[in-house]
């Protein structure tokens, strides 16, 4: 059989693929462009983060600017990573259909988008009526939608059987740091589903990627985590080895807590007495 | 008389008065540059570019990829 992209990245070689989709990626970790100090910190990071999935924003050119200033698409190539294209910033399914419209155009066809529609300026929580409505339009049209959402597992729910690739539920809000603020949700969402569930938004270190990895999750999207530590590119590193160590927990089967007894890992009998 | 339309969210004066998109994105120093171009709402894919007029009406956006999450 002919893969239809063959520029996926991940492909055969990963025993634990990320399956969106038809598209099959290795690495759980999806990373945002936004944020860092310039593009070659961006570039830097998205390497050491092993990311194959980056997400960007579709905005206005910036007409009249130098014509030599260095652009995203030169310091991270959409022939290296697979882009995500957002809509960050939309408040109406309107405004977010038409901006991946516009990506597509950009992209060359590519259908591969993050959807998000905002309601709230200051907690930036998903408007889930706009977000549902325009997954059904997205959805329609071709687009294959990963789509960012609260953690309320009826919505997750209807944004899967409109046909979202991905649901994409948020652990805290965006840009908090605030780690996985209720885990008990995710774990509602992640019983229902058949398709991934990502954790984006809200996690500020490495163990919080971990432990949505322990639950179970996919995958973990993120950006501000990594562009706002100290030392990005080593948080991009930290960021993989959470995302990894978390699946392989999650695979390997934690051990059963026992709350009210003990239990030695040394040997009981022949102790010098 | 100039030509004027609505580019980007802001009227922009142009002179000669572009024929069509492809025209307009010369005449702004874009061509070249990976956008995309959007006419009163509806996307203009490149390979229309040329045959697609602009009229002093119109409602122009003209955009890219930059960084975000």
């Amino acid at each position: 059989m002919n893969a239809p992209h063959p520029t996926l990245p991940g492909t055969s070689a990963s025993p634990d693929p990320l399956v969106i989709g038809r598209r099959r990626f290795s690495s759980r970790l999806l990373v945002g462009t936004g944020k860092y100090r310039d593009f070659g910190q961006t570039r830097a990071a998205l390497d050491a983060s092993g990311a194959e999935i980056v997400t960007v924003a579709i905005r206005r050119t910036n007409i009249g600017q130098d014509a030599g200033a260095p652009s995203l698409l030169d310091a991270v190539p959409p022939s290296a990573f697979t882009y995500l294209p957002n809509t960050a910033g939309c408040y109406s399914a309107d405004d977010a259909v038409r901006t991946l419209r516009l990506a597509r155009e950009l992209l060359d066809g590519h259908t591969l988008v993050k959807l998000e529609v905002l309601g709230d300026p200051h907690t930036l929580f998903p408007n889930v009526r706009e977000t549902l409505k325009a997954a059904e339009t997205l959805v329609a049209e071709g687009f294959e939608v990963m789509v960012y959402t609260s953690d309320d597992p009826i919505v997750a729910r209807d944004l899967e059987s409109i046909g979202c690739l991905a649901i994409m539920p948020l652990a805290s809000l965006i840009g908090s740091g605030m780690g996985i603020l209720n885990p008990w949700n995710l774990r509602l969402i992640l019983d229902q589903s058949k398709v991934p569930v990502i954790v984006d938004a809200g996690v500020g270190t490495a163990s919080d990627a971990a432990i949505a990895m322990e639950l179970g999750c996919a995958g973990v999207l993120m950006n501000t985590a990594i562009a706002l530590a100290q030392d990005p590119v080593r948080m991009a590193r930290a960021m993989k080895l959470g995302v990894e160590a978390g699946r392989e927990a999650f695979l390997a089967g934690r051990m059963p807590r026992k709350l009210y007894s003990a239990s030695p890992s040394s040997p009981t009998s022949g102790l010098i007495s | 008389m100039t030509f004027r339309c609505a580019v980007n969210g802001a009227v922009r004066s142009f002179d000669p008065a572009p024929a069509d998109v492809a025209a307009l994105v010369r005449a702004l120093a874009l061509e070249g540059k990976r956008i995309a171009v959007e006419k009163n709402g509806e996307v203009v894919p490149r390979s229309r570019w040329a045959e697609t007029p602009v009229a002093p009406s119109d409602r122009l956006e003209i955009i890219g990829a930059v960084g975000g999450g």
